[in-house]
């Protein structure tokens, strides 16, 4: 092979470099592409929501004739409770898991079993987990009612009344949704407590404590910052999910609160309507949000769509926030 | 590694195991920790109940399942999917669905994957701390939107702004307002987020002396980035490809809002399209009474659906795998 001659090579070179910048300039344009439409969906949701959002919106009930009137209210109050019972019911077996599968569970079949199972749930769709919670939650497998194994409607103690089966209630939307994050929880979780040193654990284990002092009085309390960080990135996830709650039975159209509250006082003057909340059915942003996107009338469409994806956002903003916040407190007092 | 074992786990030696309350007391916990653990367990195991029991083996009760009523035959070979008519009009052909399903995913493939990819190389070949900075959070931000938002994106500004301009004035094609473009453009953002971060991680892993030994060959940065380092991290990349496509194909929100709610086995992307998801969210929105054949044709398709996600996903995780022995 004879050598190329300088000209040649320096047109190689030229062709080269050019190549190069422009390879550099498409990549630069992909990265950069996805801050644009960031902003061009932000800006876009604001001014088309810009004048529709008022306090009014944030206080009223749907209305199906009068765009001016129709508000989130029922929304944002059927996602509290949703989300609150969600909350109430994932973290506490979120974070067992992970602390049985990172502190116990010894190198087996059955903790790999358990980590495979994890890892293949959190890519199962949300609309499937939809239909779980329709079976196992909503219908409760036909257990209950009139043909069912057990002849119950109900059972009730303490005042308080649970429908059997839950039918379309905040609580059966609220397991569901939990059955949906526990795979984001107790990951987040167990990156948490491997974080947390060995020497930790020994310098414990030296002085005399029992596993279980360990790991609730040690290792728990240094790895609680990167646990809340992934239990909130995993709720904001919840609090945006609609997709298995048309399937568990959020309403479309709802004019009440659960449980008739439907602002803070009235927890003051009906205490009941605390009880009856969460086996009440409800709606939440998401569905209000997509229902409004489906009207024929413009201004639901674009306008009152957009002010609900303004709240829905806000709200989702501040849960990172706090996260964030989480996240750069720990950093600074914790170093390992 | 379980690092830390308390020392009356292991120790035989002399030591006798005496009944003690306190160790009664970590034995109970222990065995509550490890049923919270089951519960994803029993999560998988009633996700193929519920499938199961109302499309392939009647179960709960509840009369003869779908694939009793329906055969296997004609859902997998007609063309046609009307659950909705009665008598001889209805008929159960998931063909159309797959056929909107995968064409939403193709474009959501076409458009996510090159942008996800490219910005992948740029974040870790290329760009400065600070870059990374901005772009990191920015993209947490994207996966972060709900999936609704996408879907009133699509409609109320792709649809509008972007389609309609150029195909209707440009080219002179009907744009209808629910169409697969729109959708499958809104899914492609939303699953560009995973790829580029799986992407970058594979692309960060290839070791720097590869990049040196190319460096030093004489090679310019562009052939590294190219030639040395995409190859070398090819099965995080496809890993990353299988595992978006998955998600577009669950995706339900976004799909729902702007495929349309037309089962059809025409592939045009400027037409609407419903997809798997899109019927079940649309058929679970009318109240379906239970016991019905169409409520129990929510349940084949989405036993369908939970098959194709599986594999794709089990897939995606074999070939990650692969990818981890190449280095490690």
């Amino acid at each position: 092979m004879s050598a190329p001659s300088p000209v040649q090579t320096t047109q190689l070179l030229g062709r080269g470099k050019r190549e190069g910048r422009i390879f550099q300039v498409l990549c630069w344009m992909s990265t950069w592409s996805s801050v644009a439409i960031l902003l061009i969906l932000l800006i876009g949701v604001a001014y088309q929501a810009r004048g529709w959002l008022d306090w009014e919106f944030l206080t009223s009930f749907d209305s199906r004739r009068f765009p001016d009137k129709a508000g989130i209210l029922a929304g944002l109050w059927g996602s509290a409770w949703t989300i609150l019972f969600t909350i109430l019911f994932s973290v506490p077996i979120g974070i067992a898991s992970a602390l049985y599968l990172e502190e116990f569970a010894r190198d087996g079949w059955l903790k790999r079993t358990i980590q495979i199972n994890i890892a293949n749930l959190a890519g199962v769709p949300s609309i499937v987990f939809g239909m779980l919670g329709l079976t196992a939650f909503v219908y409760m497998f036909g257990l209950f009612g009139a043909q069912g194994t057990f002849q119950v409607n109900q059972l009730s103690f303490l005042g308080l009344t649970i429908p059997l089966p839950l039918g379309r209630c905040v609580v059966a939307a609220a397991l569901t949704l939990t059955l949906m994050i526990l795979p984001v929880i107790i990951v987040a979780s167990q990156e948490a407590l491997r974080a947390v040193p060995p020497s930790l654990r020994h310098a414990s284990l030296a002085l005399g404590a029992t596993k279980w002092q360990t790991v609730s009085r040690q290792v728990l309390p240094a790895a609680t910052p990167g646990i809340a960080t992934g239990v909130i990135l995993a709720v904001s996830r919840a609090v945006g999910e609609a997709a298995p709650l048309i399937l568990v039975g959020a309403t479309t159209f709802v004019l009440y609160a659960p449980g008739n509250i439907a602002a803070p006082s009235d927890i003051v003057e009906n205490p009941q309507g605390l009880l009856e909340a969460p086996f009440d059915s409800f709606t939440v942003m998401p569905i209000q949000i997509f229902n409004w996107a489906q009207q024929s009338k413009p201004e639901y469409r674009q306008h009152v769509a957009a002010a609900g994806i303004v709240v829905l956002l806000a709200v989702l903003l501040l849960l990172n926030a706090v996260a964030i916040i989480i996240r750069y407190r720990s950093q600074k007092r914790l170093n390992y | 590694m379980n690092a830390a074992r308390a020392p009356h786990d292991d120790a035989n030696g002399g030591l006798t195991r005496r009944f003690t309350l306190s160790r009664a007391r970590e034995q109970v916990i222990q065995f509550a920790l490890l049923l919270c653990a089951l519960v994803s367990i029993v999560t998988t195991v009633g996700i193929i109940f519920a499938l199961v029991s109302e499309s392939v083996v009647e179960m709960s009760g509840s009369g003869k399942a779908f694939f009793q009523e329906v055969s296997a035959v004609e859902f997998f070979t007609e063309t046609e999917w009307s659950p909705n008519f009665a008598g001889a009009q209805q008929h159960f052909g998931i063909l159309p669905l797959l056929v909107g399903t995968f064409m939403v995913a193709g474009v959501a493939a076409m458009f996510g994957l090159p942008i996800g990819i490219l910005s992948a190389v740029y974040l870790s070949e290329y760009a400065s701390p600070r870059v990374r900075s901005i772009i990191k959070p920015v993209l947490e931000l994207l996966a972060g939107v709900p999936s609704v938002v996408y879907g009133y994106f699509a409609l109320i500004f792709i649809t509008p702004y972007v389609l309609e301009p150029i195909f209707e004035d440009v080219f002179g094609m009907e744009v209808e307002v629910f169409n697969v473009l729109s959708a499958g453009i809104v899914v492609g953002i939303m699953t560009l987020p995973t790829v580029c971060s799986m992407s970058e991680d594979a692309l960060r892993a290839v070791p720097r002396s590869l990049r040196e030994a190319g460096y030093a060959l004489g090679s310019t940065k562009f052939d590294v980035s190219v030639k040395v380092v995409l190859p070398a991290a090819i099965s995080g990349i496809v890993a990353s490809f299988l595992l978006a496509v998955s998600r577009a194909v669950g995706e339900t929100m976004a799909v729902a809002m702007a495929a349309g709610n037309t089962p059809s086995t025409a592939v045009s992307l400027l037409k609407g399209h419903q997809t798997m998801t899109g019927f079940i969210a649309q058929m679970s929105m009318g109240e379906t009474p239970q016991g019905t054949i169409e409520y129990k044709s929510l349940y084949a398709v989405g036993l369908s659906l939970f098959v194709i996600t599986l594999v794709m996903n089990i897939v995606s995780q074999q070939v990650m795998r692969r990818f981890r022995e190449v280095y490690q």
